[in-house]
């Protein structure tokens, strides 16, 4: 009837232990698993640079991220769905962030999916912000990374990519793309030096899927940014599942026959 | 899978929302919520405030009222939880500004390192801002420091006529005294300035005084009061009229006490069942209690968290009332009657269904900070009753009379069950709080006590 886990009631007043990354770009700062991820390297003393749509919204992040401990917060703002912007963002990030040492790509959409099967126009959109536009900006960036031979890109995938399932394969299908083309991106750059994280979340409690069933019983947010703060800080691994059962999960599911799997509805 | 869209793109689906149960801290009474709105950012709330029929919002915080007054059984709710964001804080003179999702437990362990505390804490952390506002919570430091809404400077209230109305001293004075203890009826509060407090640091010296009579407890307080920042005791409600207690008293302390680790604290997973909590078990753990401190008497320093908020290290506590949930009682009686308080404690103690969190508080003469405030000149004691239907509801019934008859109240942040007679007696200006009100806000609580729709 009780169970012992670690107590969330008493303040964090020791110090934190020091982390070898210290400069962070986070690309779509105000996603809801960004957010807490910030805070906690914000409580860790980073400095960090925020890109996402809203100036008011950056300027709340702002201010909250700074009271909570980080060192710097910059912020830019720019839409991110549209590519010709890109060039922009890397540009700001390179001339007033020089010596940053890692990329967090945290943006997505989430379309019901019925409505980019009877629209061609909300497919596009589906592919094109999770896929197209996040190989573009992770292409800017690795480059930078490339030539210094240093640093960190980690991108948010999705267990969605690892297989497609009727009620979400639009989703899921860009998320796989994304996932393949980091796995690409990782063999590339790893005689550089460069790390490239796949970080595939199970469902998580954020805005995006609160429209879902069940969402109430989702992955706590909190934890998943931990899970991603220490892949961040750590040498592994390559690819992230969190919580963490769903590496175990979606191998699982990886081998289900597909003359099976076809017939299942979820 | 990621945050939400970084573009215009997204698009909220037009599926009817099943009927969401969310559930106060008493887990009394059972509602559903046609739906339940779950902004990120305060720039949505105009449009959630539009959209709404009228009477159908209210805002939600950390649902650690323990009665109606923050749910709205059948209509939706506004969760305010991700709304917590910090928007300033100035060290010269510790003044807070932040979203009203933000909880007093991330304000301490923000600001409490660099030596700020709250101003007014009641026995938990895990209470939002916006709710800590709604209900003008008070705490052990009552007798000098009035309640939370006391420390509130400034707020930015959208409403869904008016948009985002700021409430000070000077502007709009009305809807701030309104919505401080306003119980979220008059807007959703975006954010609040509350001014912090200076702290040498997370330690309490602390005494504890057994007592054995409401005489030695009224001596204990009125001694204490002007030498302790917080006073508060512990009762044995099964003692009858002349109860042993524990009287508490403390002030903040540069000394450091014991090394204190993070504990690893329980946490109930599933309600326990009915039958575990019974008068000859809790008068065994009142009577250990009671004991123990008793025994070790006397003075110590200890850190906050043990002094002010003992029972959030057993999260989720209230799952030990069973299913059925547990009722609180939380009333105020003048100091001028304190036969009605003692037959108020005998009839607890005859019933034999008290338990075993009992409070009891000297309350100070602050001005009320906001229109429907609770906390007033008087003795104020808390008890919680295990949900056994109709006998429950038959003693606080009777319980209801002596206070009534006493010219007290009862507080409404603990109530699921107030007759709009004793609400009126409570708070006898209660009509002049409805001009604020803002008409796409009600609850629960404030249709039973009004008898409004």
């Amino acid at each position: 009837m009780m169970t012992v886990t670690e107590d969330l009631t008493t303040p964090r007043l020791a110090a934190t232990p020091a982390t070898a990354m210290k400069k962070i770009i986070i690309i779509g700062a105000t996603s809801g698993i960004a957010l807490e991820v910030q805070r906690q390297l914000a409580h860790q003393g980073c400095e960090l640079l925020l890109i996402a749509r809203s100036p008011q919204r950056l300027a709340d992040l702002q201010s909250d991220l700074l009271v909570r401990g980080a060192q710097q917060v910059l912020t830019y703002s720019a839409d991110l769905a549209s590519i010709q912007e890109h060039a922009a963002i890397f540009e700001f990030a390179r001339r007033t962030f020089p010596d940053f040492d890692t990329v967090l790509i945290a943006y997505g959409s989430m379309h019901n999916q019925k409505d980019s099967e009877t629209s061609v126009d909300v497919l596009l959109e589906e592919l094109r912000v999770n896929f197209v536009s996040a190989t573009a900006i992770l292409t800017l960036f690795a480059a930078d990374l490339e030539r210094r031979r240093t640093g960190c890109l980690a991108a948010i995938t999705s267990v969605a990519g690892d297989r497609g399932r009727r009620s979400n394969y639009v989703y899921g299908s860009a998320k796989g793309a994304l996932s393949l083309f980091l796995q690409g991106l990782r063999s590339r750059l790893h005689p550089a030096g460069v790390r490239v994280i796949t970080i595939k979340p199970g469902p998580v409690q954020t805005p995006m899927t609160d429209h879902l069933p069940n969402a109430a019983r989702f992955a706590d947010p909190e934890q998943v940014a931990r899970d991603i703060v220490r892949a961040l800080e750590r040498r592994s691994p390559d690819v992230l599942y969190t919580p963490k059962i769903w590496r175990y999960v979606m191998s699982a599911v990886r081998h289900i026959p597909e003359t099976v799997f076809k017939r299942l509805s979820f | 899978m990621p945050g939400q869209s970084a573009a215009t793109l997204r698009k909220q689906p037009a599926t009817p929302q099943p009927a969401e149960r969310i559930l106060s801290w008493g887990r009394y009474p059972k509602t559903a919520h046609h739906h339940v709105h779950r902004p990120a950012w305060s720039d949505q709330l105009p449009e959630i405030l539009k959209a709404a029929a009228p009477g159908f919002l209210l805002p939600y915080g950390l649902g650690r009222s323990y009665g109606d007054s923050c749910l709205n059984a059948g209509r939706e709710l506004i969760d305010c939880r991700r709304l917590n964001r910090i928007l300033g804080f100035d060290e010269s003179n510790g003044m807070l500004r932040c979203e009203s999702g933000v909880s007093l437990s991330d304000i301490l362990e923000v600001f409490l390192p660099k030596g700020w505390f709250l101003p007014v804490t009641p026995g938990t952390r895990f209470v939002t801002v916006g709710g800590a506002i709604a209900n003008d919570v008070h705490g052990k430091n009552h007798h000098c420091a009035g309640t939370f809404g006391a420390h509130v400077r400034e707020i930015g209230l959208h409403r869904s006529k008016d948009g985002l109305v700021i409430c000070n001293s000077e502007e709009n004075p009305d809807m701030l005294r309104a919505t401080i203890g306003g119980l979220g009826l008059t807007g959703v509060i975006g954010w609040a300035d509350v001014q912090l407090k200076r702290v040498a640091g997370p330690w309490i010296d602390a005494e504890s005084i057994p007592f054995q009579s409401l005489n030695t407890f009224l001596d204990l307080s009125r001694e204490s009061d002007g030498r302790f920042e917080y006073t508060v005791a512990w009762l044995d409600c099964f003692a009858g009229k002349n109860p042993r207690g524990i009287f508490f008293r403390g002030n903040h302390t540069a000394n450091q006490g014991e090394e204190f680790h993070p504990k690893h604290g329980p946490k109930l997973t599933f309600a326990l069942p009915a039958w575990m909590l019974n008068r000859y078990s809790v008068k065994a753990f009142n009577t250990a209690y009671y004991g123990i401190h008793a025994v070790k008497k006397g003075a110590a320093v200890v850190s906050y968290d043990s002094f002010f908020y003992p029972l959030d290290s057993i999260r989720q506590w209230n799952l030990l009332y069973g299913k059925q949930g547990f009722l609180q009682y939380q009333c105020v009686i003048p100091e001028t009657n304190v036969e009605a308080f003692e037959e108020l404690l005998a009839r607890i103690a005859r019933s034999g269904m008290g338990s075993f969190l009992g409070v009891l508080k000297q309350f100070g003469s602050a001005p009320p900070a906001g229109m429907l405030s609770f906390p007033r000149p008087g003795l104020t004691i808390a008890l919680d009753f295990a949900m056994r239907g109709e006998r429950t509801l038959q003693l606080m019934q009777s319980l209801d009379e002596i206070v009534q008859q006493s010219g007290g109240a009862l507080y409404p942040a603990k109530d699921a069950r107030m007759s709009p007679a004793l609400f009126e007696a409570s708070f006898p200006r209660w009509r002049g709080f409805v001009p604020y009100i803002d008409p796409k806000m009600s609850s629960s609580f404030w249709r039973r006590v009004t008898g409004t729709q």
